[in-house]
């Protein structure tokens, strides 16, 4: 093995320009696939993360709209017990509701959370834009879309009712942008209780809403809760909802992977014809190695070997290509507020692959060459001077 | 003294349509550490016969016994381990390998074998460089040398493994008269020291009569075969 090594790594060498124009030729290739790939998933991931990330991707509901969970502090604890893979539990009270204005009523969705776990999911925190969480019983926060329409101010009170008859004063310490028009024009968002307290459904919740580590497991996720709990409730998952944005996901992913097949097979080609020419121009070398007593696989691992290293060399320089230029893509290419356009994750299984991909295309296109070098009989060459 | 190398009934026939009978019902036996020449007129068969000798060919017909076994009976890679083991080749044109260094291509044949290269055989290469008088190049690429030191190294690589059998097609067919004595001096100097048999094709009569036996070939047959002293 150490000889056909020695010999390849010469031939490489020596044929400088010709090594350097295949090194080129799959660094190319590679970094485009690596930064197409690692582009495509970025783009996917904030897809998916604006989309889902601020929401609910596993929901426990009562069966019947509306209707009271009353044990959902024991089907929470049970959930994360006996669950893996939950991030985020969080109950609430949702329920439209009315708010009256002088001489119309303005529909809107009161949702009443547990700050502490609803700010796993929603992150109202940080989406505050004016006054601060709601934190006494009677107090809420309103969308900015809905503050706008209405003129809404803090310190403000509203007068909430129902069409049940159940009404209350809610007075408002905060206002936030969640950054979904329709959600920040409905949304009225208060402690649990106070959510409670005006619709009178003390002790009870309408659902838990759940983030999962692995978005894309929250079918399974949630199947796997649906078997915990007792038939009055159902549960529903984000991608059962989105499968639009799912089946979206999925022809870009076909695309993408066509595109870094394409660029693959380019580069076998690329690297099976120059090598084959090196066949060629090396075939007096390796017809007097035959001669001297090199046998026909010693012949072709020359080959093999060549194939191997340029995949190794080229691969490697390829990824560090690649991750550059998705590093650049970052830095320059970025909204008006300095965040980059796709915020790009370096996904090291991705990579890995993409260089055993590098590595195996290349020894696959040395594989001509090397059936070529193994056949070359050493008689044509000595006869032919 | 038991024969080093016999050929049996060689038939050599080129062409599978048009063919072309080049060899004919030949019989040759070679003594150990003997110096024999091959000469005859071009087109005669000797380049031919050599190389079915060497086993780079097959005859169409007849054996090829090497220190007694049937080259014919042997596997592919038997007959390369033979090859590297048993027979170094000079050729007409030099054949170097030009990614290689004088010394590295003289080591070339060790490093086949996929022997570690050992202080002794190390000394061994410097000491054929010596005999062959390319100490000053030996770390030159064997592209930068003249014609004559190329062929010197195409010896001293010949020599490596201490073959039984060295072969030489005109070895010094296109060097100048002065070098191409200077070689035969040297590949007389190696076959008394070595003691390895050495068949070496010249079209130089005055050469080949410095050898031990002459053979003349004409139309692929033995036309004389003549040992001397
Ligand atoms: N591959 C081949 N196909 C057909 N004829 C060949 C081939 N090689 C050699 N010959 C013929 O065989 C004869 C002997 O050639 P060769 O052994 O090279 O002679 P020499 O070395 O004595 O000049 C010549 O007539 C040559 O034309
Ligand atoms: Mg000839």
């Amino acid at each position: 093995m150490r000889f056909p090594l020695k010999i390849a790594w010469r031939f490489l060498k020596s044929g400088k320009g010709q090594t350097l124009l295949i090194l080129a030729g799959i660094a190319i290739g590679i970094s485009v696939q690596v930064f197409i790939g690692l582009l495509i998933q970025g783009l996917q991931t904030s897809l998916v993360d604006s989309t889902i990330g601020n929401s609910s991707q596993v929901t426990i509901e009562s069966r019947e709209n509306n209707g009271a969970i009353f044990d959902y502090q024991e089907k929470e604890d049970t959930i994360r017990e006996q669950i893996e893979g939950v991030e985020e539990l969080s109950p609430t009270l949702t329920l439209p509701a009315f708010i009256s204005l002088e001489e119309e009523a303005e529909s809107a969705l009161i949702r009443g959370f547990e700050f502490e776990k609803a700010e796993g999911i929603y992150g109202f925190r940080e989406k505050i834009t004016e006054g601060t969480l709601p934190e006494n019983s009677g107090e809420v926060m309103v969308g900015i879309g809905l503050a706008e329409n209405l003129d809404l101010e803090i310190e403000d009170v509203l007068e909430i009712f129902n069409f049940d008859g159940d009404q209350g004063d809610v007075k408002i310490t905060g206002i936030f942008d969640i950054g979904v028009t329709n959600l920040n024009e409905s949304w009225i968002v208060s402690e649990l209780q106070t959510a409670q307290e005006i619709f009178q459904r003390e002790a009870s919740v309408t659902a838990i809403e759940i983030q999962v580590e692995e978005v894309f497991d929250a079918d399974i996720i949630g199947e796997e809760i649906e078997g915990l709990m007792e038939d009055d409730v159902k549960v529903t998952n984000w991608k059962d909802a989105n499968q639009d944005l799912l089946s979206g996901l999925q022809g870009q992913d076909i695309s993408s992977i066509m595109i870094q097949i394409f660029v693959v097979v380019a580069v076998v080609l690329g690297i099976s014809s120059v090598l084959a020419i090196s066949v060629l121009q090396r075939s007096k070398q390796i017809g007097i190695l035959k001669a001297m007593g090199v046998n026909d696989q010693s012949a072709s691992l020359i080959f093999l070997f060549q194939g191997l290293i340029l995949g190794i060399l080229g691969g490697l320089i390829g990824i560090a290509l690649g991750l550059l230029l998705s590093y650049s893509f970052m830095i320059f290419a970025t909204n008006p507020d300095g965040s980059p356009v796709v915020e790009i994750v370096i996904n090291y299984n991705f990579i890995g692959l993409s260089f055993v991909i590098a590595v195996a295309a290349s020894t696959l296109a040395a594989l001509i060459p090397a059936k070529k070098s193994s056949k070359l009989q050493p008689i044509e060459v000595i006869r032919n001077g | 003294m038991d024969s080093i190398l016999t050929l049996q009934n060689i038939d050599k026939v080129y062409g599978r349509k048009i063919k072309t009978q080049v060899i004919f019902d030949l019989n040759l036996e070679f003594n150990p550490g003997s110096f024999n020449s091959i000469i005859g007129q071009s087109g005669s068969g000797k380049s031919t016969l050599l190389n079915i000798m060497g086993t780079l060919d097959r005859p169409t017909k007849g054996t090829v016994l090497i220190e007694g076994r049937d080259t014919g009976a042997l596997k592919k890679n038997d007959l390369s381990k033979l090859r590297n083991e048993a027979i170094g080749f000079v050729f007409q044109f030099h054949y170097l390998l030009p990614e290689f260094t004088t010394l590295e291509n003289i080591l070339m044949p060790q490093w086949i074998k996929n022997k570690k290269i050992e202080p002794e055989i190390q000394r061994r290469a410097e000491e054929l460089i010596e005999v062959v008088g390319l100490e000053k190049v030996k770390n030159n690429l064997a592209t930068d040398m003249s014609g004559g030191q190329q062929q010197r190294a195409a010896i001293a690589r010949a020599l490596m493994n201490r073959p039984r059998i060295l072969l030489a097609d005109e070895p010094t067919g296109n060097l100048d008269s002065e070098t191409s004595d200077s070689i035969y001096r040297l590949l007389k100097d190696i076959n008394r020291e070595f003691q390895s048999t050495f068949i070496v094709i010249t079209h130089d009569k005055k050469i080949a009569e410095r050898t031990d036996r002459i053979i003349e070939l004409k139309d692929g047959r033995v036309y004389t075969d003549v040992s001397q002293k």
